[in-house]
């Protein structure tokens, strides 16, 4: 069985019975990093560019964020120093895991000719495996639903199953609840459960900075008994515990969502779409900073000669014009129809679609909004407004 | 190992081309390795001319006849006049068949309406071949087919015959009348109105312009028609038809996946709604 499969089959929050948790230090990470390098992973971790967190290959632990944390709030990001040297001490970034898991663009295919003969050929996808460092609970949430969504029907796409399959995750508790982080209301977070390899847990010790650290799958365990490692002791693991708690009662926002699919469906002629299409600037960030948005497009293209064609596929966004049109205009030609079709997508057609919400919480739509509009704002308003229709 | 890739397209080539009218022309295709599958009536395939793009169009082809693939195009922009162009011999690309299509087993021992405007008449086709070809199985069998004038008549050889039929009625109207024209002349909801039929006992399946299938369902409700017993084929954008590239999303739906053919009560809230 291919590991998404055994990864989606695992009931979120059930985990396997004793796990031995062990404690490993700061230089034991960099052994990690080394360690995967040499299984001949691509390591993928958060590092400071261009004033943001962002997700690129790192080779050692001296290019993560130390020190770092990050402000965010409706259309705000800044980074700010931290008073003590934690490595994992700010929140997600505009960067998701999708970047490198369903690429931005993708060559699909392109056509050979030899005289009258004419083939198609498929490009491969690249022969590599990611390591991920640092992935959050929402993160690999959002990774399970992609994988529904690309995976989990009749025709499984190949391309990101081959940069799914062999990927390796090394995920991380947050120790820091962001402005606009409300995985708590989405059941997504802050703990990590499942999905993983190998789970981190930032506290302090005696010796400085240290981890909790778990397996999750069999390749974590072999990775982990690599290590420099010692059991954890029972202090430490409460205060692993702590760190959790801790952030799951400093959460930026929250938004109640057991309803929310029916909500939405009452109300898809509401007043607020009006009031929100002011406010839009139609320009998509939005869903190109969503860790679940999966919506794409395909080109083509051809030499002059026309000797040759191609197809490559690249990110959409339902917030084009282009994106519904059909001959004659486009389905949603209204920016109200166009936030209404994004936001009752996340929170409540995603359910009939894939049996999931498409929303994890991770507050990224929020922070990276030029406008600063607030998906949890916007469902507030319609909840409390009352007035729905039949 | 893994499932073949949906993405591809296989090599298919021009058999024929056929002229239905000013901007609308019928293409016999065959595909490399195609299987004997075949395809369900109301189903689609995605076409590629190469260089130039990727559309969505049904088969309008006998079902019977697997290997023979038939598609009905009109010329409205750049992939579609590129299709139409395709000189016998050339190579196109070709997925599919994709998609819910006509409810072929539902409608047995029933009376069958088939409501057709434009173009509609195209994917309706194959469910007509079938009808005709297991007409024991029916009940009364009734097309109304609706065009501008009686040049934009898609397949008028082969209407003609079946108007020669009297297993099947044929009732055709046409928006603008030149002189000399005998038939009805206006919209084919009013058709409807004219038609008799069993409403509790029969099965409507709908294929024409958005506008023309709100007002046929109106008429066949009004008729006395149930909600679940109307079916109509929807169109949205598509660039996959797989479900994978979000594009032809109609509220809780993929076009492409769970349609392109519904049942009416299925989607009567969201037909409701402008721009869904
Ligand atoms: C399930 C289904 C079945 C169809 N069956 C037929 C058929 O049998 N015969 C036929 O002539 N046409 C059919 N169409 C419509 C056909 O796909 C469009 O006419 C075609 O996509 C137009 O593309 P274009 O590049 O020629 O024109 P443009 O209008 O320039 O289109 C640009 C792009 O927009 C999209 N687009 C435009 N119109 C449509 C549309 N109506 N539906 C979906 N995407 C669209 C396509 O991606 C297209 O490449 C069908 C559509 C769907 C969804
Ligand atoms: S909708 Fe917003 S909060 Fe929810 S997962 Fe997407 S970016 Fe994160
Ligand atoms: S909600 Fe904000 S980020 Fe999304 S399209 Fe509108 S203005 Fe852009």
């Amino acid at each position: 069985m291919s590991l998404w499969m055994t990864r989606l089959s695992q009931p979120p929050g059930k985990r396997h019975t004793m796990v031995e948790k062990v404690t490993v230090t700061v230089d034991a990470l960099q052994a990690l990093l080394d360690q995967l390098k040499g299984r001949g992973y691509r390591v993928i971790g958060p590092t400071v560019r261009d004033q943001t967190i962002v997700y690129d290959e790192i080779d050692s632990l001296a290019e993560l964020p130390r020190g770092w944390t990050d402000e965010q709030e409706g259309g705000h990001y800044r980074l700010v120093r931290r008073e003590d040297d934690a490595l994992f001490g700010f929140a997600v970034g505009p960067h998701s895991w999708k970047k490198f898991l369903h690429a931005p663009i993708v060559e699909l295919w392109k056509v050979v000719r030899n005289g009258e003969d004419v083939s198609i050929v498929a490009e491969s996808p690249p022969d590599q495996r990611f390591a991920f460092i640092g992935v959050r609970a929402c993160e690999l949430h959002a990774i399970a639903i992609q994988d529904r969504v690309l995976l989990g029907g009749q025709y499984p796409d190949s391309h990101y199953r081959a940069r799914r399959e062999g990927a390796f995750f090394v995920a991380i508790n947050c120790g820091e609840a962001g402005g606009t982080c409300f995985c708590q209301s989405m059941n997504t977070g802050p703990a990590v459960e499942s999905g993983y390899d190998i789970s981190l847990t930032e506290i302090v010790t005696e010796s400085g900075r240290s981890f909790v650290t778990e397996a999750g799958s069999e390749a974590g365990l072999q990775v982990l008994a690599a290590l420099p490692r010692r059991p954890a002791m029972d202090e430490e693991i409460a205060q692993a515990k702590a760190v959790i708690s801790r952030t799951a009662a400093a959460m930026g926002r929250q938004m109640r969502s057991d309803d929310l699919r029916e909500l939405l469906e009452r109300n898809l002629d509401h007043p607020r779409w009006d009031d929100v299409a002011k406010r839009c600037l139609t320009c998509g960030n939005c869903t190109m900073v969503c860790p679940t948005c999966f919506c794409t497009s395909v080109e083509d293209s051809s030499d002059l000669a026309g000797e040759t064609a191609s197809r490559s596929r690249r990110w959409d966004s339902c917030f084009t014009m282009d994106f519904s049109y059909i001959h004659g205009g486009s389905v949603r030609a209204s920016a109200r129809s166009r936030y209404r079709q994004w936001m009752t997508h996340k929170l409540a057609f995603w359910v009939d679609q894939f049996g999931t919400s498409g929303c994890v919480g991770c507050g990224r739509c929020i922070t990276w909004c030029p406008v600063g509009i607030d998906i949890t704002e916007e469902v507030r308003a319609i909840r409390d407004s009352g007035s729905t229709e039949g | 190992m893994h499932a073949p890739d949906a993405m591809l397209p296989r090599i298919a080539r021009i058999r024929r081309r056929r002229r239905e009218s000013a901007q609308v022309w019928t293409l016999d295709i065959e595909a490399d390795g195609t299987e004997a599958s075949g395809f369900a009536p109301g189903q689609f395939n995605m076409l590629t001319v190469f260089g130039v793009g990727e559309v969505p169009i049904s088969l309008s082809g006998d079902p019977a006849r697997g290997t023979q693939l038939v598609h009905t195009i009109r010329a409205v922009g750049p992939v579609s006049e590129a299709l139409v162009q395709l000189k016998p011999g050339k190579e196109l690309g070709l997925r599919g068949p994709f998609g819910v299509g006509w409810p072929m087993a539902e409608a047995a021992g029933r009376d069958v309406l088939l409501v057709a405007g434009g173009l509609g008449l195209a994917p309706l086709r194959p469910a007509l071949y079938r009808l005709l070809a297991g007409r024991h199985r029916f009940g009364r069998v009734r097309l109304l087919y609706g065009a501008r004038g009686p040049e934009d008549m898609l397949f008028r050889r082969e209407l003609a015959s079946w108007q020669r039929r009297a297993d099947i009625d044929i009732e055709i109207t046409v928006d603008h009348a030149p002189s000399g024209w005998t038939g009805h002349v206006g919209v084919v909801p009013t058709l409807i109105e004219h038609a008799a039929f069993d409403p509790g006992n029969s099965i409507a399946l709908v294929c024409g312009p958005e506008i023309m299938m709100r007002f046929a369902i109106d008429a066949l409700r009004r008729a006395g028609m149930a909600d679940a017993a109307i079916y109509l084929s929807t169109e949205r954008n598509m660039k996959c038809a797989i479900g994978q590239c979000g594009h032809c999303q109609f509220g809780p739906t993929f076009v492409c996946r769970d349609g392109p053919v519904f049942r009416y009560d299925r989607l009567r809230t969201f037909l409701g709604l402008k721009e869904i």
